[in-house]
């Protein structure tokens, strides 16, 4: 052969190879540790549902990878001049839902009206919302009961459902999930999203293709994800295992324990940060009486002083060296430091001092302690049963018998949800998409009705102080606002009505030849993935 | 094991109890195997560990108020970091490995007695009930047992576990789940003893003992529980012993796929699926320790069961 030849021939090798490598199929096998509850996007308001939904679905606004606000399915969004009570939402053009259908205003009104359904878990995020209207067909406008600066903060996980899908297909209401009742849209989906739902089995696999008509595909959204599959793997173990064999790709519940071995494994990568969420526990402070506890005629949990005992009981510091391998910052708030509302003295957790706890509790009349049920989540939080057996081991300290009983966060979580809620002593974790207060406190503190307090299993009902809370939505003036926000976390931390443990910090886990940076949010927004090398 | 041991002869023939069992042939072919002799050895340490576990172990891993975090992790006592009384290292609640085992294994004994006995007293009176009346009786009940032989024993006992947890919802303790844990395995074991006790009764209801006792008016249950189901009992107490290592390993098996004790309140099977977790992280010592103990003990208890088999079977003689 001559020189010329083979010149010839390596580049032509070298030209197939290279159309080879743009058309070849890319798939990212992607597991956690648990499975989203639901595709219905306004069903649950949980965080693995939204991280999913958001592959599939898009919300009008939405963060990017630092979390600041970008266009989704709206382009601009303004408070009208001469009516500050009304959003205006310009709405993105030439956009089609996965099965062709293209999108407009009707499908805007339709799934906000939707997110407001009385078996919406979103509609704690659309309080203030009086009605949604067309203006044309790529106009919008939002009414509020008073002027909202902060809506369209509330709005990155309201997902935009399509109107005809959702009619042909009878899935105009949300689905009742507390109530385990299915509809079409739970296993079925038809959004805007860079992915199109290819199968769906709930808690064993879910398939998606890459949407090659996205809207959004840019230099910094290559999209070059051509498959993406999500398995749930619950065991710690078994989804470590399965990164280190090359079963999956990507996982993004990786057990502290193990992020030491995967560091310093060669061809993975680790990421970790901090998540905009917080850890904590709470108690019914509501009933008269408990069912689970060893206490007749009387709640034990509805003396702050019992709470008070609790709160010094637990050793934060241990439970972060220990539990959390450092992987947490220990807190006295139920609120991340991402969170306007959040200050440094709030944020402080009281110290660890099992006397002072055990002199609380003989004061309030429980020298001898009491026994509860403690319900925990065992694959939803990074080492959420691990974290309820050490609070089991402290308050045991001090007299308190906590009976543990952990279980899926399928199970757990509608003893939360209820009403009247079935647990009377639980852990959950909160996050913040709208990074503010009052997120927070109209689901965490106000008395639990149509619209508010659907996380609200404390059984608390402090009128005055839901009236603060609703009182923020439509406030205008930040100063006043601020203040009434300081206000009402001075009254609930002055109650002690969680009990906060700590922040969340994350770790993904990954082949080298993907960065995932983690995601405040935890949502890992896999759009944006660019393989390296080969 | 004292089971093991004791004298209970496959003749209806009397043995007079101590002198006797000295001299019979089940003693005699016991001192000539050394597997079994170090395997009935092996069973005893076990069960003196659990039962004596209060004064054996430095901690009880149940109360949670005598764990200490800060205790947690630390490796076996000959490790670099290990440290006394923690002679197995600890887990990361800081619960003493050692304790752990031997309260473990009180759990999982408890479990596997119990389990046996439930499935043993079910499964001799259904297969007496089939084997002497006949008949239809006979066949609905063995028709039952032979549906249930198709599946194996750890399916029915996850789906028994999963109803009764559904029926008494999510409010249970600890001793509830151990109830059910039993009750699940019992059920799920009754068919061997059933199939055994009928053969057995088939056999031993035309004799003439039988018919004696029949002759001079005794009511069937009398008949049936005086004077057939002594003579059956030969071939239940082999069932029984390698049932009981069947059924340890069940309820480990169970706990180990979430779903029988509580981490709170662990049996060796719980023991291995919260090590489980670290296996990847060096700390081998959480999951190794009650791995090898399970191993060990059902081990001895199947070479005892095997012996006993063919002590007890007259054709091997």
């Amino acid at each position: 052969m001559s020189a010329r030849k083979l010149a010839l021939a390596v580049a032509l090798s070298a030209a197939t190879m290279l159309t080879a490598i743009s058309a070849e199929a890319r798939t990212l096998r992607w597991a956690r540790s648990g499975d989203a509850l639901t595709l219905d996007p306004h069903a649950q308001n949980e965080g693995p549902t939204h991280a999913l939904n958001h592959h599939i679905y898009e919300p009008l606004v939405m963060r990017d990878r630092a979390g600041k606000l970008v266009p989704g399915l709206a382009t601009s969004w303004k408070i009208l001049e001469s009516d500050k009570n009304v959003w205006e939402f310009k709405l993105r053009q030439d956009v089609k839902f996965h099965n062709g259908n293209p999108f407009n205003a009707d499908d805007v009104v339709f799934s906000l009206q939707r997110a407001m359904a009385p078996t919406s878990d979103m509609k704690g995020l659309l309080t203030s919302v009086e009605s949604v209207s067309k203006v044309d067909d790529y106009t919008v406008h939002v009414k509020t009961k008073g002027p909202n600066p902060l809506l369209v903060n509330n709005l990155t996980n309201t997902f935009i459902m399509d109107k005809e899908w959702s009619e042909s297909n009878n899935v105009q209401k949300p689905q009742d999930f507390k109530n385990k009742e299915e509809n079409f849209a739970v296993r079925n989906a038809n959004g805007t999203g860079p992915f199109i739902l290819v199968s769906r089995e709930p808690d064993v696999k879910t398939v998606m293709k890459r949407n090659d008509n996205y809207w959004g595909k840019s230099a910094e959204v290559p999209l070059e994800i051509s498959e993406l599959i999500y398995t749930p793997i619950k065991s710690d173990a078994t989804r470590v295992a399965a990164l280190l064999s090359g079963e999956v790709d990507f996982v993004q519940d990786v057990p502290v324990q193990d992020i030491e071995r995967l560091k310093s494994t060669q061809n993975l990568r680790v990421t970790t940060g901090p998540e905009n969420r917080t850890i904590f526990f709470g108690m019914d402070v509501g009933s008269k009486d408990l069912k689970t506890d060893n206490v007749e005629g009387k709640n034990p949990f509805a003396d702050k002083k019992v709470r008070q005992a609790m709160n010094m009981a637990i050793n934060r510091a241990a439970i972060q060296r220990v539990v959390m391998r450092g992987q947490s910052v220990p807190t006295g708030v139920i609120m991340p430091p991402f969170v306007n509302g959040w200050t440094p003295e709030l944020d402080k957790a009281p110290a660890p001092d099992v006397n002072k706890a055990k002199a609380l509790l003989a004061e309030a009349g429980y020298p001898n302690g009491f026994q509860v049920t403690l319900h925990c989540p065992n694959d939803r939080y990074v080492n959420d049963e691990g974290i309820c057996q050490a609070v089991v081991g402290m308050l045991g300290q001090i007299g308190i018998k906590a009976n543990l009983v952990s279980q899926s966060k399928t199970l757990h979580f509608p003893l939360v949800q209820k009403n009247p809620p079935e647990t009377e002593f639980f852990l959950i974790g909160w996050g913040v998409p709208t990074f503010d207060s009052e997120y927070i406190f109209s689901f965490l503190y106000h008395t639990r009705d149509a619209k508010y307090g659907s996380w609200n299993a404390l059984r608390l009902s402090d009128p005055e102080l839901d009236k603060k809370i609703e009182s923020l939505s439509s406030e205008t003036d930040t100063a006043k606002r601020n203040a009434t926000i300081a206000e009402i976390w001075k009254k609930v931390q002055d109650e002690t009505y969680y009990l906060p443990i700590h922040h969340q910090m994350l770790a993904y886990a990954m082949k080298a030849n993907v960065d995932i940076p983690v995601d405040p949010e935890n949502q890992p927004k896999l759009k944006y993935v660019s393989f390296k090398g080969m | 094991m004292d089971e093991a041991l004791s004298p209970v002869p496959a003749s209806p023939k009397p043995v007079s109890w101590a002198g006797g069992f000295f001299d019979s042939d089940l003693w005699i072919s016991f001192k000539r195997s050394k597997v079994t002799v170090i395997a009935a050895i092996i069973t005893l340490l076990f069960f003196l560990l659990a039962i004596f576990a209060g004064l054996v172990a430095p901690q009880d891993p149940f109360d949670p108020a005598q764990l200490d975090l800060l205790n947690s992790r630390l490796p076996p006592i000959w490790q670099e970091g290990g440290q006394a009384p923690f002679v197995l290292g600890t887990d990361d609640q800081g619960r003493d490995i050692f304790s752990a085992i031997a309260y473990g294994l009180r759990i999982s004994l408890i479990v596997g007695f119990l389990g046996v006995l439930f499935s043993a007293v079910l499964g001799i009176g259904l297969g007496l009930i089939a084997g002497y009346f006949g008949g239809v009786t006979d066949a609905v009940i063995m028709r039952i047992a032979d549906v249930q032989l198709t599946f194996p024993a750890i399916l029915i006992a996850l789906l028994i576990d999963g109803v009764v947890k559904s029926v008494l919802g999510n409010q249970i303790d600890a001793w509830t789940i151990l109830g059910v844990l039993v009750f699940s395995i019992g059920l799920s074991f009754w068919v061997q003893y059933a199939r055994t006790v009928r053969g057995s009764v088939l056999v031993e209801k035309n004799k003439d003992y039988v018919a004696a006792a029949r002759l001079i008016g005794l009511p069937a249950p009398v008949v049936m529980l005086r004077h057939v189901l002594p003579n059956v009992l030969g071939p239940v107490l082999v069932i029984a012993t390698i049932n009981l290592a069947l059924a340890i390993i069940t309820e480990a098996t169970l706990s180990f796929l979430g779903s029988g004790m509580p981490p709170t309140m662990p049996s060796l099977g719980t023991l291995i699926r919260i090590g489980n977790d670290f296996l990847f992280s060096g700390e081998w010592w959480i999951v190794a320790f009650p791995g090898l103990a399970l191993a060990t003990l059902v081990l001895a208890i199947n070479l005892l069961g095997d012996w006993l088999r063919d002590a007890l079977n007259p054709r091997l003689r």
